[in-house]
């Protein structure tokens, strides 16, 4: 027959051990955040938090409503398919404050050979030219209108 | 010329879907976003892709992405005849500022642009010890930086290097896919910048996409298929050589 | 230049540091350490009881340390209890957290405290001081030490150390899993991995004890028992033997299928990794020690060179081990997953992930060690015949 005095130290282990699973479980229920699992294994209001950040560029739509004289030039030309932010960069700012904010002039001589620089591992149907040999330094708008960029008799700006 | 509040011009759809280079499918409005309703993706396509780095540029704006890291980057290959699975690969600081001449005549090449692939079998999520990465109801993979450990797991598990650690926040960062654009109408703001609409986001879930014509007409691939990560990102004349 | 080569832009700095090099050999000290100890509990080899109780507190005194560079390395350590707040049920990491915990507390400390709680309990009464209190609230309130309760202490710790090795070898095997199951890197990607790493754990462990309960003897000027030394001995080549044969195994099969990551992975093992994978590793770290091991099972040897054998291949064992850690920890971020390219790995001096922090670390577990020996004797202060 087992005497239970003598196993009696081990009951007092398991003590230690339930009150540590308690402990746990309180834990538990305090830190874990509120919205985890709403989805999945992850915090639910991440999804939210991360929708609702700042946004830098427009988007085309924005431009349309003010600049529709320019947009009608541009979709007729080869640059139908460039977004004005692509070469005016971010401007969700100015979207949001037209006169508060007024973007810089580009400048023609650096930002169109950032596209238009010959490069072999550029596909051949690209419009490309070394731009030394082409236009020896001039800003490209010397002769080109950017928003219908390609020169017939009338194009000049 | 009247002032036009944003939020104002994000509730006129036709713009929007007259403009069919930069954007694929109806955007919705915020107010009415229904994540059920979608499951995004991108085409890349690399016949198109002129290694501008005007994709870098912008996401690195829209997304105050650390210098030396990217979430987006473009690669240039080099690939003589034979054998082509060694290929001359660079990408200078990711593309972000175009691509010097390197010298290298003949051959085949072309430029590779790369970002998080939103693997539908993500192997960053599995390997999440505590649920601070995850993929969304409609098939963006996302990272909790309030959440992240910052234990670089994630960063090992991924195959195509698309993930970094932030060095302010020191937690995983990594392409979000523009969420929080995607989520308001607006496309992400790589396809926004990019000149050629080498770039197109893509909603799977959404009949009228011209993503499904376009798979059904052409060959397409994504990166590393044998290692079976579901990645979304679907590219359009991947050649044999690119990693 | 750090690059040779390509690598994807976000792959030049590398994740994982020297520290994430310490955790997997803390942890194998402390598989191994108990894997010896359970050689006599469980198996009746009764050669090594002498490093018997030396070895459960080797282990512990490892295993409290072990999680100090996992918490150095972490971006954010004052998240680190979101492991076991919200652990995600398909990430080894986080399921190795509560490995951790059953082991430390449901193994190692509960075994530590049945062998030992005649002594705490005598010594809970005999001595003075702060240090009565700390045996006071060791004894968890029981006096209990008659020949019944001591016979339960006997029974239930056989049983403890029965789970114990197979959670031993849970806690090392998956370590080795968190690496082998990364199929993006294919220098880890390996269903052997948890298998090598588990062997190599061994090994190393088993060197620890042996090399400590020498130096404990000579620092307590007590002869070790030479047939416990012998015996240990003999277990840690036959553990060499297994473990060599398992890393042949993966480099054969590496050679031989040579998929495509197979000529990178090559060139990297012939350059950046030559010294401390061919020669630091393999030469010096294993085929060194298992010779040398070999040698007293075929000739007889005097003592005294028998001892001086075991200290080299002990030393030269615990050396390699340390290497191979480093080998996969390091050798897997070298190369790019383009499998064009290799980086260079910057370990800083004093940064919070540097080269001090990692020999502190290193160092801090034998300090613990003489700590817990203090509290706990392993050994009666007699003038000869040792109680162990």
């Amino acid at each position: 027959m087992k005497n239970l005095k003598d196993a009696e130290h081990l009951l007092r282990v398991a003590a230690v051990f339930l009150v540590a699973i308690a402990l746990f479980a309180i834990l538990r229920s305090h830190f874990v955040p509120r919205s985890f699992g709403e989805y999945g294994h992850y915090r639910g209001d991440a999804i939210g938090e991360i929708a609702a950040l700042p946004v830098s560029f427009a988007g085309h739509g924005a431009c349309e409503s003010c600049h529709s004289d320019i947009l009608e030039k541009k979709k007729a030309g080869k640059h139908a398919g460039v977004s004005c932010e692509a070469c005016h960069g971010p401007l969700a700012k100015h979207a949001d404050d037209p006169a508060g904010i007024v973007p810089t002039k580009l400048d023609t001589a650096v930002l169109c050979v950032k596209c238009h620089e010959a490069n072999p591992a550029k596909p051949l149907w690209f419009p490309q030219v070394a731009s030394q040999d082409h236009s020896a330094g001039l800003p490209c708008d010397t002769c080109h209108q950017p928003h219908s960029p390609v020169i017939d008799s009338g194009a000049k700006k | 010329m009247n002032i036009t509040r944003r939020k104002v011009l994000m509730l006129l759809p036709a713009a929007a879907v007259a403009w069919e280079y930069v954007l694929a499918g109806t955007p919705e409005a915020a107010p009415n976003y229904n994540r059920t309703q979608h499951w995004w993706a991108m085409l890349i396509d690399i016949t198109k892709c002129i290694g501008c780095g005007n994709c870098v540029r912008a996401c690195a704006e829209e997304n105050h992405v650390p210098e030396g890291y990217f979430r987006t980057w473009v690669e240039r290959y080099h690939v003589d005849d034979w054998p082509s699975e060694n290929p001359i690969v660079d990408s200078p600081d990711g593309g972000k500022h175009g691509f010097p001449p390197n010298g290298e005549s003949g051959g085949k090449n072309f430029f590779v642009p790369k970002m998080c692939n939103h693997c539908a079998d993500s192997p960053c999520t599995q390997v999440c010890p505590v649920g601070a990465t995850f993929m969304t109801p409609d098939g963006v993979v996302l990272i909790d930086q309030k959440y992240c450990l910052g234990c670089r797991y994630c960063v090992q598990a991924c195959p195509y290097g698309c993930r970094y650690i932030n060095p302010d926040k020191k937690v995983a960062e990594k392409c979000t896919l523009c969420y929080h654009r995607i989520t308001k109408g607006l496309t992400t703001a790589c396809c926004e910048a990019c000149p050629t609409g080498a770039r197109q986001l893509a909603d799977l879930k959404n009949p009228n996409d011209p993503i499904h014509e376009f798979v059904r007409t052409h060959s397409v691939q994504v990166l590393k298929p044998h290692l079976a990560t579901g990645a979304k990102v679907i590219y359009n004349g991947l050649d044999r050589s690119v990693r | 230049m750090p690059v040779d080569g390509f690598m994807y832009p976000n792959e030049v700095e590398l994740q994982w540091s020297v520290l994430i090099v310490l955790y997997p050999y803390l942890t194998g000290l402390v598989a191994g350490a108990f894997i010896l100890a359970s050689l006599e509990r469980i198996f009746g080899v009764e050669a090594v009881k002498p490093t018997y109780r030396l070895a459960l507190l080797t282990a512990l005194a490892f295993l409290i340390v072990a999680p100090m560079p996992l918490q150095l390395h972490l971006g954010h350590p004052e998240r680190s209890l979101e492991m076991y707040m919200t652990p995600h049920r398909t990430s080894a990491m986080a399921m190795f957290g509560f490995v951790y915990l059953w082991y430390l507390m449901a193994v190692l400390v509960l075994e530590i405290w049945l062998e030992y709680r005649s002594d705490i309990v005598r010594m809970a009464q005999s001595s003075t001081g702060w240090t009565r209190w700390i045996y006071r609230v060791l004894t968890l309130g029981s006096q209990n030490i008659s020949q019944g309760a001591l016979r339960v202490d006997e029974r239930v710790g056989w049983v403890v150390t029965l789970i114990g090795i197979p959670s031993a070898f849970l806690l090392h095997g998956y370590v080795g899993f968190i690496f082998g199951s990364i199929k993006a890197n294919p220098w880890w990607s390996s269903p052997l991995m948890p298998v090598v790493f588990l062997f190599s754990a061994m090994v190393s462990g088993i060197a620890a004890v042996l090399l400590i309960y020498m130096l404990t003897s000579r620092l307590r000027k007590q002869k070790p028992d030479m047939r416990c030394l012998d015996t240990v001995a003999r277990y840690l080549l036959y553990t060499f033997i297994i473990d060599f044969t398992l890393e042949m195994l993966d480099l054969i099969h590496r050679i031989y299928e040579a998929d495509e990551s197979f000529r990178s992975l090559d060139f990297m093992l012939h350059t950046r990794l030559y010294v401390s994978q061919v020669i630091v590793q393999i030469l010096l770290g294993t085929v060194t020690p298992i010779v040398l091991l070999a040698v007293p099972q075929v000739v007889k040897l005097p003592e005294a060179i028998r001892k001086r054998i075991y200290v080299v291949a002990g030393t030269l064992t615990l050396i390699g081990i340390l290497a191979m850690r480093w080998n996969v920890v390091i050798g897997g971020q070298l190369f790019s997953k383009s499998f064009l390219g290799y980086t260079t790995y910057k370990m800083g001096i004093i940064s919070r992930e540097g080269l001090l922090i990692a020999i502190g670390l290193l160092i801090l577990p034998l300090f613990i060690l003489w700590l817990l020996v203090k509290l706990l004797p392993p050994w009666l202060e007699t003038n000869s015949g040792v109680k162990v």
